[in-house]
């Protein structure tokens, strides 16, 4: 009993704020945080002088004041007597608008160019490694400026289009006319519309495919269901078709649905959807040169999966094809799916480069002419880094959640 | 029973010579057949790939090989081709690049000093080569910590004692440590590495420059970082954001996976704040806002403050890609380090560290190509890289309207550099690689 010791009774000392692992990360922390505060109050001090000195304070009024400047490429209503404030709005609109359609096409491109990598002809999987090599070695900002300049001074004028034997002609059965003032391609009007705002409409039209979709995974899980208890799969595809196009198209007809188709007038087109240069080399090299990040990611997640995977497959008598799509696909989306929505958050990153060949998003806007209009820069860097922090944490927020869903149940 | 089977008629006596592969089953006929035709689908995607690669290389390669080397301007270049090729015939004006390659490379870089950052970059490539590949020399290591302020002092010039003196306080920070490590224990050394050469290059360095500097003038014509340019210059915001990120980078991806909470909830916050936003956004940043934030009447060198800026971004990266590689070990690892006794940062240096950079080696280096085709970034806050060059040059009279020749070659340069570090980052992969396969 006398042999039980405790730990030093002599109480306390300095010396184990240091030496002693109980209480040295608390020191470290503490000082960490003096240090920290130091440096934080030190900036925001700076920064009170800086702006004192040049008479400048800080506040966010000046996204209610009108913004004097016109916007070319616009997905809402504005107009240059509106204010800063919707200008930013037109400009993130912008952003998601590119960010958006460059991640579809980056992952057409990604996934058929990782697929044909892997592929046993010798030649598409060379012509692919080029693609991939090519595009993920050469600075984006390049591919940016090669496209817009490829746009603008190699494709023809619309006066080349004029006459009886034109110098160029439009593509597509006279539908889409490619100039140097940018691509002009038909657009769905509706004669008869069932709402008088366009959109409502277009969401009605939005609304029924996402009613089919469901439908259809409803009728697939019945099939489902009814082979599992008579081992006979109804034939489906001719029921999906239907449940798919019919809405569609009763809605179409009952809208009298009409492509509007791009004509030569005076001394340019009108009529169908005007898609910008800009728009489109911004479009075209963010998506060739995401997807070529995309390609390596698809191809490294096919080759995850151990050959074991196939060959237990077959070895169970499944056939290749339900192989590829109940087997190696579902363990293959788990290694691509992480990478490829980084490569999503990148591409969004990137369409900052929109400066480049200026198409008019965000950063353009907001960070751009606002600045330099009401000299703001504080105001508005601020604004944008957050506007662009929010959407990164929103994805990878996002990401997370389905990282967990499929991630490995390890016990 | 040998004599049954040699008097049976149907049984060979002795084995045939090995025959011919029938032509259809070997050579190139074989390979062409297995590799471009063996079914319907191969034979369309070959036959598609062969019009793409016909289609592309019709409408370059005449182009490329007509190119005119020897012209004064873009009209000269078309006058030549008129006469000798005819006018509808297309072809390069590589001319271009011949009387502008200089620019192109230096930017506006005096002409007759040239020499200078190209012995700078010598050096340095000479110095990185004990980091690169482990067969050279160890002794190569001492050029190696000499190298970038030797590079320094050539490319921008000036007095000579700036460099020594800030060299200096590096030097200060290890004798403070071996000094203190003996005496003292680590914790006072290493803090007092850090903080002696903070304290004389905040407040001794400067004036000592000064002094020794007005008694003993050596130094070589001063060079203005507006000079630089071109290639030069992606390479040097490149090199120097390379090499500076990687400590950082480390040290945030260990403070990212650190118990302590604040440290940890710190370098959370600096990670994803700076990948959340663009580079181009944060390059902004330092040329209009990082006046507001240092004491009033600062003003610092703008390749500086980009080379700080690109450090920061790709240091989150890096952290990243560093953190990948220490979650990936395997736990039993730490546990093995704290069972030998180690403290925390010689757990992390001996063990933990070397194999969780070799996990991550294809990321780090994928960090380090995207930092290089970043710089091209600083164009938009009027640094002239080589596409703000290739914008200057267009803008002259003698080559207004030249587009394809300049992108090119500025293209493929970049290619060279990032394939060949994607190369290295291969063989250093394979030359790690300890597990059998």
């Amino acid at each position: 009993m006398s042999t039980m010791t405790d730990p030093s009774k002599q109480g306390f000392r300095l010396s184990q704020l240091i030496y002693d692992t109980r209480y040295r990360s608390m020191t470290i922390q503490v000082v960490a945080m003096i240090i920290l505060m130091l440096l934080f109050s030190w900036l925001v001090n700076n920064t009170v002088q800086n702006l004192e000195a040049l008479g400048k304070d800080f506040n966010f009024g000046f996204l209610s004041q009108p913004a004097g400047y016109d916007i070319n490429q616009r997905l809402i209503e504005y107009t240059s007597q509106s204010t800063h404030g919707q200008a930013a709005i037109v400009g993130i609109l912008n952003t998601i608008l590119i960010a958006v359609l460059g991640c579809v096409l980056a992952t057409v491109l990604g996934v058929i160019a990782g697929v044909l990598r892997l592929s046993k002809n010798w030649l598409v999987a060379k012509l692919m490694a080029v693609y991939v090599e090519g595009f993920r070695n050469v600075p984006l900002l390049l591919w940016i400026l090669l496209i817009f300049a490829l746009m603008t001074e190699s494709m023809p004028q619309p006066k080349d289009f004029r006459g009886a034997e034109p110098a160029a002609t439009m593509d597509f059965f006279n539908s889409v006319a490619v100039t140097n003032r940018g691509v002009y391609i038909p657009s769905i009007e509706f004669a008869n519309p069932l709402f008088a705002e366009t959109w409502v409409n277009w969401a009605l039209v939005i609304a029924a495919i996402i009613a089919s979709i469901f439908a259809i995974r409803k009728i697939g899980a019945w099939a489902t269901a009814k082979q599992e208890a008579t081992g006979i799969r109804p034939t489906l595809w001719h029921i999906n078709l239907a449940v798919f196009f019919a809405p569609i198209a009763i809605l179409f007809v009952a809208m009298g649905a009409h492509l509007d188709l791009p004509f030569l007038k005076g001394f340019n087109f009108t009529g169908g959807i005007h898609l910008r240069n800009s728009l489109i080399a911004l479009w075209l090299a963010l998506s060739l040169y995401t997807g070529a990040f995309i390609a390596e990611i698809v191809r490294g997640g096919i080759l995850a999966i151990s050959k074991g995977q196939t060959e237990a497959a077959y070895a169970l008598g499944i056939r290749p094809n339900v192989t590829m799509n109940l087997v190696v696909l579902p363990q293959a989306m788990r290694v691509i799916i992480p990478p490829l929505i980084s490569q999503y958050l990148n591409l969004t990153k990137n369409s900052s480069l929109a400066i480049a060949v200026g198409y008019m998003d965000v950063r353009s806007t907001l960070g751009g002419i606002t600045i330099n209009q009401t000299g703001r820069e504080l105001e508005g860097m601020l604004l944008l880094g957050l506007f662009y922090l929010i959407a990164s944490l929103i994805i990878s927020g996002a990401m997370n959640i389905y990282n967990n869903s499929v991630k490995l149940k390890e016990r | 029973m040998t004599d049954t089977s040699q008097s049976l008629a149907y049984v060979r006596a002795q084995m045939i010579p090995e025959q011919e592969p029938p032509l259809g089953e070997k050579g190139l006929v074989k390979w062409i057949r297995e590799n471009l035709f063996s079914g319907v689908l191969n034979s369309v995607l070959t036959i598609l790939s062969l019009i793409v690669i016909w289609m592309v290389l019709s409408h370059t390669m005449p182009w490329v090989f007509n190119g005119i080397w020897i012209a004064d301007s873009l009209k000269h270049c078309r006058e030549i081709r008129d006469a000798t090729l005819g006018t509808d015939a297309s072809a390069a004006c590589w001319a271009v690049l011949t009387e502008r390659a200089p620019q192109l490379m230096f930017g506006f870089y005096p002409a007759d000093l040239y020499w200078r950052p190209v012995l700078g970059f010598v050096i340095f490539m000479i110095a990185l080569t004990p980091i690169l590949f482990s067969e050279m020399p160890r002794k190569l290591l001492i050029l190696t910590a000499t190298a970038p302020f030797v590079s320094y002092w050539l490319i921008w010039g000036g007095t000579i004692w700036g460099p020594v003196f800030i060299a200096l306080g590096f030097v200060l920070g290890a004798v403070a440590y071996q000094v203190l490590a003996r005496s003292a224990g680590a914790i006072i050394a290493v803090t007092a590495s850090i903080l002696v050469p903070f304290i004389y290059w905040l407040f001794i360095a400067g004036p000592l420059v000064s002094t020794v500097s007005g008694a003993l003038p050596i130094g070589i014509e001063a060079v203005e970082s507006k000079q630089l340019g071109g290639f030069m210059l992606a390479i040097i915001i490149g090199l120097a954001g390379i090499i500076l990120s990687l400590p950082l980078g480390i040290l945030l991806a260990l403070g990212r996976q650190s118990d302590l909470l604040l440290i940890n909830k710190v370098s959370v916050g600096f990670i994803e704040t700076i990948r959340g936003v663009p580079l181009i956004v944060w390059l902004f940043t330092a040329s209009l806002l990082l006046n507001y934030f240092l004491p009033p009447g600062t003003n610092f060198d703008i390749v500086l403050r980009v080379i700080i800026m690109v450090t920061l971004f790709s240091s989150a990266y890096i952290a990243e890609v560093v953190r990948g590689g220490l979650a990936a070990l395997p736990k039993g690892q730490y546990e093995a380090a704290d069972s030998l006794g180690l403290d925390y940062w010689k757990s992390m240096r001996l063990i933990i560290l070397p194999q969780a950079l070799k996990i991550s080696i294809p990321g780090i280096v994928n960090t380090f190509i995207g930092l290089f085709k970043d710089t091209t970034l600083v164009v938009f806050i009027g640094l002239l890289d080589p596409i703000g060059l290739s914008n200057a040059i267009r803008a002259t009279t003698e080559w207004n309207g030249i587009y394809w020749e300049l992108f090119a070659f500025i293209g493929l340069m970049f290619f060279v550099f990032c394939f060949s570090m994607g190369r290295y980052s291969m063989y250093l992969e394979n030359k790690l690689r300890r597990e059998h396969r």
